[in-house]
């Protein structure tokens, strides 16, 4: 397992993708594929630094797996109790008038990720997301 | 993120280059929203665009919803790859107008 811990700022965006690009493509996995896990990545890595510390500080970190299935992100906080995967998906059918700007980061997770769950232990809020090193057929 | 603009019979065409995430984005819609003027047509380029996140999304409707109203037009070129993709799923394909190329954005603007 490697793990990368930064404080939990969008100043750490950049370093935070490329570890995890690094990861992916030393894993065998295609450019087209570490561009959808680095936006599942992003999603959740917003998410912690918008909302997981409302007083400012702490810790984002980026735990990466290879395994048998794919590659697995686990993206650890410390903060408040949070399960971004029970928020609903956003309404893709508005027009422009209706559509908020919200939501969408659930949804990329969802959608660009294999599978994704979540646990609170250790007073960690862990969301876990498997990326298979193949798209599955069919 | 870079960001380039020029005008072609009267539209404002600004072409995107590299990445709009989290951390660009704010700086992307400042470029934007300096560019625009009242009632604009407006063709976004995405051609160089690499990788483009939910925080981009929300700067293109962001300037959508500007345009709107002021009765300006915006309409997309060039959405290939993974940023179509991003645009599929999240239900701006359906939003916009999509180009194969500039030059048909343009032509078919008002």
């Amino acid at each position: 397992m490697a793990t990368l811990r930064v404080d939990a700022s969008l100043d750490n965006l950049d370093r935070l993708i490329a570890f995890c690009e690094e990861e992916a493509a030393a894993a065998g996995m295609s450019p087209g594929m570490i561009g959808r896990l680095a936006l599942a990545v992003e999603e959740a890595f917003v998410n912690i630094c918008s909302y997981a510390y409302p007083q400012g500080g702490g810790f984002a970190e980026l735990r990466s797996t290879a395994t048998a299935d794919g590659l697995e992100i686990e993206m650890a906080d410390a903060g408040a109790p949070f399960d971004l995967l029970s928020l609903p998906d956003p309404d893709t059918s508005l027009s422009i008038d209706q559509r908020q700007a919200g939501g969408l980061g659930v949804h990329f997770i969802r959608h660009f990720s294999d599978r994704a769950d979540y646990r609170r232990e250790g007073g960690q809020n862990l969301l876990r997301m498997l990326f298979r090193y193949q798209p599955e057929k069919g | 993120m870079e960001l380039t603009s020029k005008t072609i019979d009267a539209v404002t065409v600004i072409s995107l280059q590299g990445r709009v995430d989290a951390f660009t984005a704010p700086a992307c819609e400042i470029g934007l929203k300096e560019r625009l003027t009242d009632g604009a047509a407006l063709v976004l380029d995405l051609g160089g665009l690499e990788y483009i996140s939910s925080a981009g999304l929300r700067v293109i409707l962001a300037v959508a919803k500007v345009l709107k109203s002021t009765s300006g037009k915006l309409v997309m070129a060039n959405v290939t790859g993974t940023v179509r993709e991003v645009f599929e799923i999240s239900g701006f394909g359906s939003i916009f107008t999509m180009y194969d190329s500039v030059d048909e954005a343009v032509a078919a603007l008002p």
